[in-house]
């Protein structure tokens, strides 16, 4: 596969190292009343769709970034290359 | 009808006219006692189970396309029980005998071939690891042996052994360990399950389920309601998908391994030897090819394809520790989706909608598991109890922090 | 014994064979002669040699069914000795002087095999009859029936010999690429270099041009095997085209990327020095045009596979392109016009044809007898074709004599690469063939591979899918006159009554196996395919699937369609597995680290080992030592006596800099970093977010925004993959940067009472135990001004620091410190060492932080902060990591000092039963400890922490050890720790 990444431009997957859903992002506040349940369910549950995931790639033998890429999971098309740090940033992390 | 070396020869001498469809092809009824979702190895294992060990006369398997078109029908074969921990020894076990026993009890020669399963031990910390894991084997009831290289090298003179990258140290054996002709798995369970009464509904596939007050009612299908008083889902890689209409999210991802086959050779490889230290196992079917795998592709994926990096990893292991394979030649590659758990662990479990009972999570382990993951399941259904050696299967063990978790790499499906 | 002359009887005029070489080759022993432009099979054919194999089940004699990729049957052994291929096929194997061939899967000679004692039992060893027997008694499978089935089964031998042969791997990028360069693929190249794109156009053929290479009509003025030349001469003159002939593609892959295999020597008989046998191409195309080409299909009719009997467009390429006539005496078995191509062609090379077509309105010749409404009903010959039994029109029958019998079905396109993505072909009934339908991204299709059967229409479709796919606004080269003919086809499939009418050639399945597939309930096109065979041979069924599919939808009431096609997978034609691992094999299979001091290790006789790719040295063996043990007895004794020295620059080290460094720490460490002071270091434990141990290792603090993270050899990656997963997505806005700088320090570790006296006379600064404490750390400098590291920490258990220098000084600093430490005789130490001094110690490592351990196991519950949040320290505090009862780290001695205490053994109690149900913990790491004079271990055990002093049984069933345990504190060696404080 080739990653079009948003600094480097076009890359092969096989420079990068695969972590999974993007939500891996959105972790629970650690001091919310439900934070057992909701660290179980940020850490183990998935939604595993057979369509479009935003999953998280890193360049690992490149400039190590984290991506967030919208890929298809049937026909592994890719729609959109993110840098996390930015989609972080747009989701309120600090 | 049953099948024997007299009833083949009779057929022969009478133009074959006597055989019969090996299942029948049954409209589906309005209600059954319990439907299998999922046509594949383990659904129709539990069909088969249900029937003949659980005394269920009224169930159904039902199965969107062709039965045994799952990860049954694209694996490399393996069986064996060399696992390590307590949650999973007892069980694989148990399937190891069932396997054993398994001719006998479908009278369908799926040709269990106990060639024995070898893992090379290539560093004293993987020596550290295999004896722990043998000893849990012995421990559990199995069998497991130690060798060393010299014994290996007797088994596999063409072994690297002279220039090798990661020098072979021994390794760890299980001679009742092998191969089955997978297929035919599929195949004997069904006819097997049929003989029993089963219903297996081909070309249906469940676009819904009728749950009424937290009760699981039935399936909505493609070719119509059909009602149930429980309904078990056992459809692999395909399980988020199936779950998602029932609301529920899984504990798990779907990936793609790439699997392969060389063309057909006169015999080399007497059993499954994996290598420890890249990603490459291999056995060699009855046929002659050799069929070998390796590593996840690495990424979600329901493509039932892959990519080039894990086939050129694949046969770089392939050529590190057998340089005589360069001339053989890979005859066809395939993509299975794998339903990869957070812990590499199998979940055989009530789900929280009364009626709704789930098995799936088995990453790429399933095969070897087909006749325990059956037997277990059909004993939750029928006595609504885990069967004994799956009791740790449960859905709440991530949430209650008891995974079971061989590799020890945690909620990294992909590295299980 | 002297061999009979080379004749070469059936060779005719004309063909592209260069009659002006002669090349000799052997096949079962026999000597023959061919030319160049030859391939084996039609070498073969021309010396009068039409059995070159054995089918896969029944041992039929066979001959080439085709001339191409797609053969099945004339399946050798090409070359001898550690080069031995098994399976080539004749009909693809470039004939080179002294190419020596033999044929394969017989028992006895090819002539007479005596497994065909199969054939006359074939009416028992119908499609899946070993479902159904084989079972009884039940031992006998595996001790009887399935050796004797496996030693039956397969085709050709491996050599046994490790590949002598070299395989690369490259990248190729392109604007282009086009597969297949018959008509459609020359005219796409044209049209597509003409214009300046950059353009690869792969054929898997030695001779570029496909048919054109193979008929006998012209293109404008020329031949078509001309035209094609000249075409390649242009393409070849272009600097933006590259021409991989010999190259197969074998697979399309995401993105436009496809795999390809260029055979570089196997046209020779060995390659030349320094080249390799073949070259894995990974292409990389904006776009491609598949121009693939359509593949002939045959005939099934009762013994339609004795050698002779082939595709009647393979008749024709040996007569055209080769100069071949099998025979003399030829029969067409067709169902279409090109059928009556073949038979054209044949006639006006002297051949007498006679043409039998199931078309009742059969077209007619003045040159050839045409039998219109025949059909093949049975032929005859042992070991070869002798006769063909027809039956015609009026029913009445008829025996033809002819020993070459082309059968024409129609064309298959060659939809293949169209399906690598899961796509499916769609049926197009005018051609009664599939078609493609659903593409891979980036491709177009050409030619007879889109069902545009007719040289003019490939011509054209060729020059069009290139300008398609590039997007091209200037005009279209001229489109040279050619043959236009339409396809009248009328679909036949196999001739009613026939049984032991072959569909799949090597895997032996009839029409007879298809009929009892439906009849038991097989009746998925998969089904059919893995309960009989069919198209699961080496050819992946390119001549047969087609057939069995059109006779099970007959049977089952169904189009064609409905019953639909099988999954095509990748590789196009079977692949060389070196070929797909290229260099990577022998020690260059993995990268190999080296140290900045492998050198000076390798010079004191370091004995290395394998750690995470590096090469570590594992001890330094001295003369006169005799085992390992010995030598790393000494070492530790030494290195506690006196002074050692251990390279530790494998170690992961992370630089962390920024305002938020401290914070940062907080959050990836369980244990707390931020009130850290500057030059001081830590232990840090990291977690999972699971809550489970991930790491450990150190942080140094160097300056308030500046520390240095230390990580275990194995994990540098992960961590800082981790660290910075951290930093990106969860915390992005903290003022923190992350270096890994593993490479660009090289570390050592001086351990030892004297170990201070050593660095003194290296280090700049003072390091007294005042002015460096334990676990100081400072950036000094060292040897009168190099930068340098230094930190006080201790593995070992001893006065230790780990000095760090730049890379490039490393080799230097050891030689320095050995010089600096002679008075003291300091000595080296490997792996195996420090993994001595760590578990006397009672440190954790790889085999205690195997990933399913907790803090609380490796008794460090209480450095999970409360206080502050980190990674991890949320799931950590679920119930099942917190049993009272949960495995503790402890200490493990012998009761009898002579007894070891292996890594891996289990724990038991002492008079309990032995067994899975009653298993208290394992050994995870042991070792002899020269400071004590025994084994000792480190273990996980149920509640050890209350058990310290209870004797136990530790058994490893596995190795063959039961032995009497005392359970003890995992500190063997100086527990309050007062050596490394001094």
């Amino acid at each position: 596969m080739i990653i079009n990444h948003p600094l480097l431009g076009p890359r092969d997957s096989a420079e990068f190292t695969y972590m999974g859903d993007a939500r891996l992002m959105d972790r629970p506040d650690p001091d919310a009343p439900d934070a057992a349940a909701a660290f179980y369910d940020y850490a183990y549950l998935r939604d595993n769709p057979a369509g479009w995931h935003r999953e998280l790639w890193f360049h690992e033998a490149g400039d190590r970034s984290w991506l967030v890429v919208t890929r298809n999971t049937v026909t592994h098309e890719i729609s959109a290359v993110e840098l996390a740090s930015d989609v972080a940033r747009a989701q309120g992390r600090t | 009808m049953r099948y024997s070396a007299f009833r083949v020869i009779k057929e022969a001498l009478t133009g074959h006219k006597g055989w019969k469809p090996a299942w029948r092809d049954p409209v589906p009824a309005a209600q059954y006692d319990i439907v299998v979702v999922g046509g594949g190895g383990h659904g129709l294992a539990t069909a088969h189970y249900l029937a003949k060990e659980f005394g269920q006369a009224r169930v159904a398997v039902i199965e969107k396309g062709w039965i045994g078109g799952g990860n049954v029908g694209r694996n490399t074969t393996i069986i064996r029980s060399n696992y390590l921990l307590d949650g999973n020894e007892p069980f694989y076990e148990f399937s190891l005998k069932l396997w054993e026993n398994l001719e006998q009890d479908l009278n369908y020669n799926a040709m269990v071939s106990q060639r024995g399963i070898l893992n090379l031990i290539h560093s004293d910390g993987q020596r550290d690891a295999f004896t722990r894991r043998g000893n849990a084997m012995i421990l559990n009831g199995a069998d497991a042996d130690i060798l060393s290289t010299e014994d290996i090298k007797k088994r596999y003179p063409f072994l690297n052994t002279d220039d090798a990258r990661f020098p072979i140290k021994g390794g760890l054996a299980q001679h009742r360990g092998g191969t089955v002709r997978h297929d035919a798995v599929a195949w004997g369970y069904a006819r097997s399950a049929d003989s029993h009464g089963v219903d297996i509904i081909q070309n249906c596939e469940v676009t819904g389920f009728r749950i009424e007050d937290g009760v699981c009612k039935g399936v909505e299908t493609t070719r119509g309601f059909i009602g149930a008083k429980k309904v078990g889902c056992a459809v692999a890689g395909n399980s988020s998908r199936l779950m998602a209409l029932a609301n529920m999210r899984l504990p798990m991802e779907s990936h793609v391994l790439q699997a392969f086959v060389s063309e057909g050779l006169k015999p080399v490889l007497p059993g499954v030897i994996t290598f420890g230290a890249g990603h490459f196992y291999c056995s060699q079917s009855d046929k002659g090819g050799l069929v070998f795998g390796g590593d996840l592709d690495g990424y979600n994926s329901y493509a039932q394809r892959g990519n080039l990096p894990a086939v050129e990893d694949v046969c770089e292991g392939a050529m590190a520790i057998f340089p005589m394979l360069g001339r053989a030649r890979l005859l066809r590659m395939w993509g299975g989706i794998m339903d990869m758990s957070m812990d590499g662990s199998p979940i055989i479990d009530k789900t929280h909608i009364d009626g709704l009972y789930f098995n799936g999570g088995w990453c790429y382990g399933g095969f070897k598991a087909t006749p325990a993951s059956g037997f277990a399941f059909a004993h939750l259904l029928a006595k609504d109890e885990p069967h004994p050696t799956a009791t740790a299967y449960r859905f709440d063990r991530f949430e209650k922090g008891r995974m079971i978790d061989e590799k020890g790499m945690g909620n990294q499906p992909n590295l299980h | 014994m002297k061999q009979k002359s080379m004749t070469q009887t059936n060779r005719i005029a004309g063909g592209q064979v260069d009659r002006s070489t002669t090349l000799k080759f052997s096949f079962d022993g026999k000597q023959y002669a061919g030319h160049d432009g030859d391939t084996l099979a039609s070498a073969l054919l021309a010396n009068g040699v039409r059995l070159m194999g054995r089918s896969f089940k029944y041992h039929r004699p066979r001959g080439p069914l085709t001339a191409g990729s797609e053969e099945p049957n004339a399946l050798v052994q090409l070359r001898i000795g550690a080069r031995q291929e098994p399976n080539t096929r004749a009909t693809t194997a470039e004939l080179f002087d002294g190419l020596t061939a033999t044929s394969q899967n017989r028992l006895g000679s090819l002539s007479f095999d005596l497994l065909a004692i199969n054939d006359r039992l074939s009416n028992f060893l119908t499609a899946g009859f070993y479902y159904k027997t084989f079972m009884w008694p039940k031992a006998f499978w595996e001790k009887v029936y399935e050796p004797i089935i496996r030693n039956a089964a397969g085709l050709g031998s491996l050599s046994l010999h490790d590949d002598p042969d070299v395989y690369e791997k490259g990248f190729l990028h392109c604007d282009l690429l086009i597969i297949g360069a018959g008509p459609a693929g020359l005219m796409a190249a044209l049209t597509a270099g003409r214009s300046g794109a950059d353009v690869i156009l792969a054929d898997e053929d030695f001779r570029m041009g496909g048919r054109l290479n193979a008929e006998t009509f012209a293109i404008g003025d020329a031949s078509g095997a001309d035209w094609a030349a000249a075409t390649v001469a242009e393409l070849t003159s272009m600097p933006n085209v590259r021409l991989l002939p010999r190259t197969t593609v074998i697979g399309a892959f995401d993105h436009g990327i496809y795999g390809a295999v260029e055979r570089i020597s196997d046209h020779l008989a060995t390659p030349a020095p320094d080249k390799p046998r073949q070259i894995l191409w990974r292409i990389y195309t904006q776009k491609t045009v598949l121009a693939a080409g359509a593949i002939e299909r045959p005939i099934a009719f009762e013994n339609n596979d004795r050698p002779g009997i082939m595709t009647a467009s393979a008749l024709r390429t040996y007569a055209n392109r080769f100069g071949v006539a099998v025979d003399q005496r030829n029969a067409i078995f067709t169902n279409n016009d090109d059928g009556h191509r073949t038979a054209t062609d044949l006639h006006a090379k002297g051949v007498k044809v006679t043409v039998i077509d199931t078309r009742t309105d059969a077209p007619k010749s003045q040159d050839y007898e045409v039998l219109a409404g025949a059909q093949v009903v049975n032929t005859m010959g042992r070991l070869g074709l002798t006769f063909a039994q027809v039956r015609l029109q009026g029913g009445s029958e008829r025996t033809i004599e002819c020993s070459a019998l082309g059968t024409s079905g129609g064309w298959n396109p060659n939809v293949h690469m169209t399906c690598h993505q899961r796509g499916r072909p769609t049926w197009n009934a005018d051609l009664a063939a599939f078609v493609p339908n659903d593409l891979p991204y980036g491709m177009t299709v050409a030619g007879a591979a889109m069902g545009d059967l007719s040289t003019a229409g490939a011509l054209a479709g060729g020059a069009k899918a290139a300008q398609t796919a590039l997007g091209l606004t200037t005009p279209l080269p001229t489109i040279p006159d050619a043959e236009d003919a339409p396809v009248n086809i009328t679909p036949f499939w196999y001739v009613a009554g026939s049984n032991r009418a072959w569909v799949d050639q090597q895997n032996d399945v009839t029409v007879k196996d298809v009929k009892l597939s439906h009849q038991e309930g097989f009746r998925s096109v998969e089904h059919l395919k893995r309960y009989t065979t069919l198209g699961m041979a080496t050819d992946q069924g390119k001549t047969a699937n087609m057939g069995g599919l059109a006779i099970m939808a007959e049977l089952a009431g169904k189009t064609i369609p409905e019953v639909g096609t099988t999954i095509f997978r990748p590789p196009y034609t079977p692949v060389a597995i070196g070929a797909f691992a290229g260099r990577h094999r022998g020690q260059d299979f993995h990268p190999k680290r080296l140290t900045p001091t492998h050198n000076w290790a390798a010079e004191q006789g370091a004995v290395f080992v394998e750690v995470g790719n590096w090469m570590r040295a594992q001890w330094f063996p001295r003369a006169g030592e005799t085992t390992w043990r010995e030598s790393v007895d000494r070492e530790v004794m030494a290195t506690r006596g006196s002074v050692g020295v251990c390279d530790v620059t494998t170690l992961g080290k992370v630089d962390v800099q920024g305002a938020d460094a401290a914070t940062f720490l907080n959050k990836i460490y369980c244990n707390g970093f931020a009130k850290l002071p500057v030059g001081k270091v830590r232990y840090g434990l990291m977690l999972r977010e699971d809550g489970i141990a991930m790491d450990d290792g150190t942080a140094a603090r160097l300056a308030e925004d500046h520390f240095v993270v230390t990580t275990t050899t194995a994990n540098a990656l992960p961590v800082y993959r981790h660290m910075e997963f951290v930093r990106q997505c969860l915390v992005p806005d903290m003022d923190v940067q992350l270096i890994s700088t593993t490479e660009s320090w090289a570390q050592y570790a001086v351990a030892g009472p004297n170990a201070r006296r050593v660095l003194e006379k290296i280090v700049d600064q003072d390091i007294s135990n005042d002015a460096f404490p334990f676990m100081a750390c400072a950036d000094i400098t060292v040897c009168g001004g190099l930068r340098a590291r230094l930190f006080r920490i201790s593995f070992s258990g001893e006065l230790a620091y780990e000095i760090a220098v730049p890379t490039a000084y490393g080799d230097a600093l050891i030689r320095r410190i050995m010089q600096a430490g002679a008075e003291f005789d300091i000595t080296p130490y490997g792996t195996e060492a420090l993994g001595v001094m760590r578990i006397e110690k009672g440190h954790a490592a790889g085999n205690e932080l195997n990933g399913t351990t907790s803090a609380q196991n490796l008794g460090m519950g209480r450095m999970v902060s409360t206080k502050k949040d980190s990674i991890g320290a949320v799931l950590s505090r679920r119930e099942g990591l917190n049993t009272d009862d949960d495995l503790r780290q402890v200490g493990i001695k012998p009761v009898d000092p002579a007894d070891k205490t292996p890594a891996g053994a289990h724990l038991m109690a002492a008079d309990g039963p032995v067994d899975a149900a009653h298993d208290q913990g394992y050994v995870t790491s042991a070792c002899y400890s020269p400071t004590l004079g025994h084994h000792i271990a480190l273990a996980f055990l149920k509640d050890g922490v209350n058990r310290i002093g209870e004797q136990m049984r530790l058994v490893s069933p596995l190795t063959g050890v039961d032995v009497a345990v005392e359970i003890c504190s995992a500190h063997f060696v100086d527990p309050e720790g007062v050596r490394l404080r001094g």
